[in-house]
Formats: C-alpha cells, structure tokens, sequence
C-alpha cells in the first residue's frame, strides 16, 4: 500500500456472482482498480454507497477489536450482530470499512438464515491509527453500523507484510 | 483445480441444528498493488473471494480486499442440518481456485 490519499474506487470483482441479493456495489472500475495501490473511491463514499440512503442504527453490533495494535498487518476482528437468523429476519450483509487504508473496502460477508449466528471474524491491514466501522444490512432492510478506534504502532505500509 | 496450504478447523459431528463454527487459514501472501513512482509496478495477486458450501448450497461468502491480513483467517458459523460435505473455495487474482472439503456428520 503507498501512502497515497485513498481517493480511488473499491474493487467490487468477485461481488460480481454473488448469488445472494446484496447492496448493488459500483462495478464499473472494478478490473482497474486492480492493478492501482489506492481506491477511486474514499471512505464517505463508500459509506454512503453501502448506506443507500437508508439511517443506520447505532447499535445491535459488537466490535470487537483491539484498542491498541502493534502490528497494523494484522489486526483481529471479531464481529458478532445480534439477530435472530430466522428466514424471515436475519444478517445478510456485513461490511467492514477502514476510513484510512488505501482501499476503504476491506472486506464483505455474506450470510444466510443457515449461519444460525451473525458472527464472522478475520484480520486486517491496517495502514494508520484510525476508526473501523462496521455495517450491516437485515434481510429486512435495516441497516446497523458500530465503530471503534484502532491505535497502531506499526502501519502495514511500512513493510511488505 | 490447484492446491493451498490451509488449516480447515470444524468439528466432524454435530447434531441437527447445532451451530458449528468453521474456521479456515490459507496461506498467501495476499500482495498488493504496487504503482508508485519510483517502484517496479507489480498487479494486485490477493484471494478475493471466498466461498463454503453445504452439501452443494452455498452458506458463506466473503469478498477480501489487499486490506486483508495475508495468509487469510476467516471464521463463520452454519446450521448443522444434513450429513454432508462442507467444501471451501479460495479465488485468487488471475482466476486460479484453490479448494478443500471436509465431511460433517450430523446425529
């Protein structure tokens, strides 16, 4: 990742097929992006992309991620939605957003009623201290959102991690 | 179809409608994009997507980005509804998938 402001669209390539109905997501630049170190697209954008118009609601996600990351190559998240995953109600998109990594995208997951519990979790790069936000869309409609501050010591920009 | 080193960790029996938890870990470099003045350009060569099906419907997508740790944890859950296989699929930059299966037996 260089350091460059993240100004440049998201890659949406492998949305493509999704057999799921998720938020439409910007296709156009998809295979461009590609071979680019930042995203056409920045945060706000992104965010407001993913919110459609719709008011998140500021609850209903547990973050869990640490306050304080030595190694921003990888950093530990732990997201759990309360729902109830039935057909009728449940998670069907969780979006994990970064407001400084080149690639304010930086992952999408999606689920079923068969997860039976909305919980995911990986890691990320992260390039600088900054706020994770995380959103995710109900079968129903609703949209929620929680955010949390990560202090990193080490950027994953610094090295080739 | 080609293969990854990965750790698949899941139990291999459940009983019905008992919430498993599947974790997977492959190893890639996940390497990003490089165009920066100055620097050889080099392509994006990630794991972009990820795929678990259950006895042939799939259950689980993620989409990754170069803001993925590299060597790739992903951790989810699903309904143990039928004895079958739970397969995995890892979709790299330049179309190359890499896959790996594990059978659940439900009681």
């Amino acid at each position: 990742m260089a350091d460059k402001a993240p100004t440049r669209r998201m890659v949406a390539a492998g949305l493509a097929v999704m057999p799921f109905a998720v938020q439409a997501q910007p296709m156009a630049s998809a295979a461009a992006d590609v071979n680019r170190s930042s995203s056409s697209e920045n945060f706000a954008e992104a965010e407001r992309a993913l919110l459609a118009g719709r008011t998140p609601i500021a609850a209903g996600i547990t973050l869990d991620v640490p306050k304080l990351s030595e190694n921003g190559n990888s950093v530990d998240v732990l997201i759990n939605v309360d729902s109830a995953m039935t057909r009728e109600d449940h998670v069907r998109a969780i979006h994990i957003l970064s407001e400084q990594n080149p690639f304010p995208r930086v992952a999408t997951f999606t689920l079923s009623a068969r997860a039976g519990r909305a919980e995911v979790a990986t890691r990320i790069r992260l390039a600088t201290t900054q706020n994770i936000v995380v959103l995710a869309e109900t079968s129903r409609g609703a949209i929620h959102r929680a955010e949390q501050e990560v202090i990193v010591i080490l950027g994953a920009c610094v090295d080739g991690g | 179809m080609a293969d990854i080193t990965a750790r698949v960790t899941m139990p291999t029996s459940a009983r019905k409608g008992e919430i498993i938890e599947i974790k997977v870990l492959a190893r890639h470099t996940m390497d990003r994009a490089v165009d920066a003045p100055g620097l050889k350009p080099s392509p994006r060569r990630i794991i972009h997507s990820f795929r678990a099906s259950y006895a042939g419907e799939e259950i689980f997508r993620m989409a990754l980005s170069s803001g993925i740790a590299s060597n790739p944890f992903i951790s989810f859950t699903t309904v143990a509804t039928e004895t079958g296989v739970i397969s995995f699929e890892w979709l790299e930059d330049g179309g190359a998938v890499y896959s790996r299966a594990a059978t659940l037996v439900v009681t």
